[in-house]
């Protein structure tokens, strides 16, 4: 049976004296009957997938609509000339982002976590923190399972899809999924990795979903990034124990009833938000057949 | 939900909803045909119609009747996959009546001339549903391996089929049955637990009065 809430894998890691990823691990093998091994194979091909997708980045290809392409080569090229505000490291993670959120809008192969459209989040996270030396393969392993049983539960208690409760549901579900993966990663306690969570989906509480045109590109290539740096700043305040005001569980239900009472055309319709200013009604007459 | 549809599926972007699932729409209609179509005409309706372009859903549609799988890199260059396999497609933009938003018509032939007509949508999350196969509403949402068969409306068929399907321990989980008016037909969907063996189809598409055996088995893709 898949967790419904933070509390009930916090209680079970307590009453087990167990750890997150293992609690989600576990419930995956009840859940499909497959062994660790095979539950954690699976989780491999995933990590797999996204190392593949970001060493085949093509900054050259564009997408259908030429709106989208070349923006993670740039960023990559700004942060080598080593003179940036947010320092190198941030920026490793800021083209990452970019880069797989091109990536799939240039039809090339990435993971959806949870969605095709905040594809770029998990990984700009996970894989500077790989290629650093911080983490070897099987911690990241471990922690995509925090992150998957925390989207778990956000699809439970609300949705994770734009059309169904906006951007938040999308960028904000892999924010606060990277941000407790992250938190895993650097230690963090189970409860801290749930303030963790709790406070990235704060931070994009009420974020629409307004593509212009109705494609998979702007605005959604760039939030990737905000999901991801917001995912860190999260993390970090956790590390440091901030908690959050209101638990985990309770923001995700605020995220349920902010994304009902969502106007549909912030819903993905393509019909408000950019879609609906000047330049987004100009591109979308341009594109017409 | 388990936690591989929250972390995944692999898959060639940018839409699960308009390329991935378009492509598992593709693939489907291939399974029902039997094999890689001929000739295909293929349908836009909805959203499909109206943002398929820039989400590539021709492309993933087309890939998906070559037998690509959702995460095939070479879905971006179906077309050109179709061309070299002998395959002529063409796309119409109509409104389909009564359809979900994200729906397609795929009219396929093989090169014996045997035809399947597959209305699809697909629902989100890269997941879809068959709404009507050869103008009968059957919806199966092909996660589950499936028999159609058309046969004249006579009593006996449905007996006949589902002992055959006992007598090779293939467990039922639906049944159901419609009649298709202008055909003067009537046409059975079952949904089964485990895959159909290529002899009991032979063996039905043999029986007097069955005029059409179709056929859904899972994970035979290539
Ligand atoms: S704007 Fe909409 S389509 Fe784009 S990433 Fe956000 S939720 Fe997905």
């Amino acid at each position: 049976m898949a967790f419904h809430s933070m509390e009930e894998i916090l209680d079970y890691c307590r009453i087990g004296n167990k750890k997150f990823y293992e609690a989600v691990l576990e419930d995956d093998m009840e859940e499909r009957k497959v062994s660790r091994e095979e539950s954690m194979k699976e989780m491999y091909v995933m990590w797999d997938a996204m190392l593949l997708a970001s060493t085949s980045y093509d900054g050259s290809a564009r997408s259908a609509s030429h709106l989208v392409g070349g923006q993670g080569l740039a960023m990559e090229e700004y942060r080598r000339g080593g003179n940036t505000l947010c320092g190198d490291y941030l920026n490793q993670v800021i083209s990452q982002a970019l880069e797989m959120g091109e990536s799939n809008a240039c039809m090339r192969r990435i993971v959806a976590a949870p969605t095709a459209g905040a594809c770029g989040v998990l990984p700009a996270v996970l894989i500077p923190f790989f290629r650093s030396g911080q983490a070897g393969h099987r911690q990241i392993v471990k922690s995509l399972y925090v992150a998957a049983g925390i989207g778990q539960v956000i699809a439970s208690r609300a949705f994770i899809a734009g059309a169904a409760g906006g951007c938040q549901a999308e960028i904000g579900a892999a924010s606060s999924m990277a941000a407790g993966a992250l938190t895993a990663l650097k230690g963090g306690a189970n409860e801290q990795i749930g303030h963790a969570a709790a406070m990235a989906m704060k931070a994009l509480l009420g974020l629409v979903c307004d593509p212009v045109a109705g494609l998979v590109e702007v605005p959604c290539v760039k939030r990737n990034v905000i999901g991801a740096v917001n995912a860190m700043t999260s993390a970090d305040m956790a590390l440091a124990g901030i908690g959050s005001a209101i638990p985990a569980d309770q923001v995700f239900d605020a995220m349920r009833e902010v994304g009902e009472k969502m106007h549909p055309s912030l819903r993905e319709t393509g019909e408000g938000g950019l879609a609906a200013t000047k330049e987004g009604i100009r591109i979308t007459r341009s594109l017409v057949r | 939900m388990n936690i591989f549809d929250i972390l995944g599926p692999v898959m060639v972007g940018p839409s699960s909803s308009h390329t991935a699932g378009a492509v598992r729409i593709g693939l489907v209609t291939k399974k029902l045909l039997g094999s890689v179509p001929a000739r295909a005409m293929i349908t836009l309706s909805g959203s499909f119609s109206a943002t398929g372009a820039g989400h590539g859903t021709d492309r993933a549609l087309v890939a998906g009747l070559l037998g690509m799988r959702p995460d095939n890199i070479c879905i971006p260059e179906s077309f050109d996959h179709a061309a070299k396999a002998g395959m002529e497609f063409s796309f119409a933009h109509e409104a389909i009546r009564g359809a979900h938003p994200n729906t397609a018509l795929l009219e396929v032939w093989d090169k014996n001339g045997r035809t399947v007509a597959v209305q699809a949508s697909s629902l989100g999350g890269g997941r879809i549903m068959v709404n009507k196969l050869d103008g009968v509403e059957i919806n199966v949402t092909a996660e589950r391996p499936a028999l159609i068969v058309h046969n004249v409306d006579q009593p006996g068929h449905v007996a006949e089929v589902t002992s055959m399907l006992a007598h090779k321990s293939i467990n039922i989980a639906t049944l159901n049955l419609y009649r298709d008016k202008r055909g003067g037909y009537a046409v059975m969907v079952i949904e089964t637990d485990q895959n159909i063996p290529a002899s009991s189809l032979d063996w039905l598409k043999r029986v007097e009065g069955i005029i059409k055996v179709t056929c859904l088995n899972l994970g035979e893709e290539g």
